[in-house]
């Protein structure tokens, strides 16, 4: 029971859709684990079940607390951030006011230092402080979605397939950031994924989605290796 | 004042002191023109159609803040604009209230107001949302007439006058013009001020994307109520105030008209800008008094015309044209000087790119 986040037989979906037909995973502190899945397998709609985005059935347990049935907005207070699909991108706000927007459940007064370090981070952000978000490429409002999130100090970040509508190039780039955050900060991070490639290579662990159920889960490793799994279910 | 809404950050433009200082000089010079246009243009016009302006640019402020950076539509601001209107032609004509202590009366009542529609206006959005802020309008002079013991009905009532105190040694219309001028200032920095601030970024977060904004932890529910309730206010003072201006009320001086008359300042000014609703509320005021007015019937037809136009020529507002304008000249005047670009010049450069 030291997991810090506890997903068991959780179920959801949209309005009488049931997508998720009861799903035990589990995230330990520190860890990167992937969801990997086909189109319509539920990757997304379990993301959105963890951050409070669907109504929601079972038991979400994070950090010793229930978080089921929680809203969004208490969910990131919790210390879960939600980098969602398409990178949700404020498209009329600078780069700048996009970051503060992600610390706005923040009083304190370390947030300009928080922008400064993300600035460090991803050099891209920083040309582009004053540009307005939506102006730039795929890949730099990938990186600004994973900036936008950290600036409210999560212990998880969940992330919906950052690779969606990237060049290969660029989707190494944003997966290499994601591991050096992992291991910088030590943030855990919950990453859906078709690209199963990539991902497992920076993972931990990994699941298999299907139809709304784990289909397989194991260490990332043995996954990208099992000849069985890997033509089933990832597709190459 | 143009250069006033190019949305240039802090850090941005004091990087440019020459930018910073075109901006002064602007600034300064339209301040010094409003100041003096009272002194330069006779009665009729300031009463007729400068003090009409800055009323209905405040109330285009106001749904600018809603329609324009929220996201939420509402045809229905006439009937804000009217609830302000009566709150001060009732407390002044009926209670002998002094005008002033009104307007927080109006403010007060159409912030409540504002957020009571802004309640059901969370399950509903778009075209559904416009039809029902369309029904506000539509029910308002009808209300006012229901309540003619109260409101004087389709008869109206007049008020007492909006009189300049002596120590001014201003005329009356130019002592309101001032006196509506001041408030607009006031409210134009405030929302200024609102949309710069984590309030505003929340607001606009959540008309760009409702999804990031709530996962990053927006309560949605909560701006979007707040933003229509301050919304509302403005066209609330607005039509307060235009009974300062114009001591007369009646029902059919608020109906639909008057809502999509607004809607079309926010659009034509440009929306989502901060002065983009007082240009809108000059074009909707003037242009009608520029057509040739040889056929009046046809007048409708012409400025329904010229609209068309201009959405076609401008589709970002007046101000998305003057934005280009300007940055169409920067560039121009870049590329001719051989010096090289100035530190500011080059972040515009490194942005356009």
């Amino acid at each position: 029971m030291s997991h810090l986040l506890e997903a068991r037989a959780l179920t959801g979906g949209y309005g009488p859709v049931q997508v998720l037909r009861g799903l035990d995973f589990h995230v330990d502190a520190g860890e990167v684990v992937v969801i990997l899945g086909a189109n319509g397998a539920g990757k997304t709609t379990t993301l959105r079940a963890l951050s409070g985005m669907i109504p929601a059935r079972g038991e979400v347990v994070f950090d010793g607390r229930s978080i089921i049935g929680r809203r969004p907005e208490a969910i990131v207070r919790f210390g879960i951030a939600h980098v969602p699909q398409g990178r949700g991108t404020i498209a009329d706000l600078t780069v700048e006011e996009n970051l503060r927007v992600g610390a706005i459940i923040r009083r304190d007064r370390e947030v300009g230092a928080d922008i400064d370090r993300w600035y460090e981070m991803f050099p891209r952000l920083a040309e582009r402080r004053d540009q307005a978000a939506g102006s730039m490429s795929g890949g730099e409002q990938q990186m600004l979605a994973i900036a936008r999130a950290l600036m409210c100090r999560p212990r998880l970040l969940l992330l919906d397939e950052p690779s969606l509508g990237l060049a290969p190039l660029v989707t190494r780039e944003v997966f290499e950031r994601l591991a050096h955050v992992n291991r910088e900060l030590g943030t855990t991070v919950l990453v859906v994924e078709q690209n199963a490639n990539l991902a497992l290579e920076i993972a931990d662990r990994g699941y298999v989605l299907e139809a709304g159920l784990i289909a397989a889960s194991g260490r990332a490793d043995e996954l990208a290796s099992d000849e069985s799994v890997r033509k089933a279910y990832l597709g190459y | 004042m143009t250069l006033d809404v190019t949305p240039v950050e802090p850090r941005g433009f004091l990087r440019d002191p020459k930018r910073l200082a075109v901006r002064v000089v602007i600034t300064l010079a339209v301040g010094a023109l409003l100041l003096a246009l009272p002194h330069i243009y006779p009665r009729f016009r300031v009463e007729g159609q400068f003090n009409v302006i800055i009323t209905y640019a405040i109330a285009a402020l106001g749904l600018n803040l809603l329609t324009g950076y929220n996201g939420q539509i509402s045809v229905g601001h006439g009937a804000f604009f009217g609830v302000g209107a009566y709150t001060t032609a009732i407390l002044v004509g009926d209670h002998g209230w002094p005008h002033f202590a009104t307007l927080a009366v109006a403010a007060a009542l159409t912030f409540v107001l504002g957020v009571l529609v802004g309640l059901p206006a969370l399950r509903i959005q778009g075209l559904y949302l416009a039809l029902v802020t369309l029904a506000l309008a539509a029910a308002f002079p009808l209300v006012v007439t229901r309540f003619s013991s109260v409101t004087g009905g389709t008869q109206g009532m007049r008020v007492s006058r909006f009189r300049a105190p002596d120590w001014t040694g201003l005329k009356d219309y130019q002592w309101k013009y001032y006196v509506l001028l001041a408030v607009a200032v006031v409210a134009f920095v405030l929302v200024r001020n609102l949309v710069k601030s984590r309030v505003g970024r929340a607001i606009i977060a959540t008309r760009d994307n409702e999804t990031a904004a709530q996962v990053l932890g927006v309560d949605l529910s909560r701006y979007k109520v707040l933003t229509f309730g301050i919304s509302a206010t403005l066209a609330g003072v607005a039509g307060a105030l235009s009974v300062f201006n114009e001591p007369f009320v009646n029902a059919e001086k608020y109906n639909i008209n008057l809502s999509i008359t607004l809607l079309v300042a926010v659009v034509v000014g440009g929306a989502a800008t901060i002065f983009g609703p007082a240009w809108g509320a000059f074009f909707v005021v003037m242009i009608p008094t520029w057509l040739p007015n040889r056929y009046p019937q046809l007048s409708p037809v012409l400025f329904g015309g010229s609209l068309i136009v201009l959405m076609i020529l401008a589709p970002g507002g007046f101000l998305g044209l003057v934005r280009q304008a300007s940055g169409w000249v920067r560039r121009r005047s870049g590329r001719r000087s051989s010096a090289g670009p100035s530190p500011g010049e080059g972040h515009d450069a490194l942005a356009s790119a």
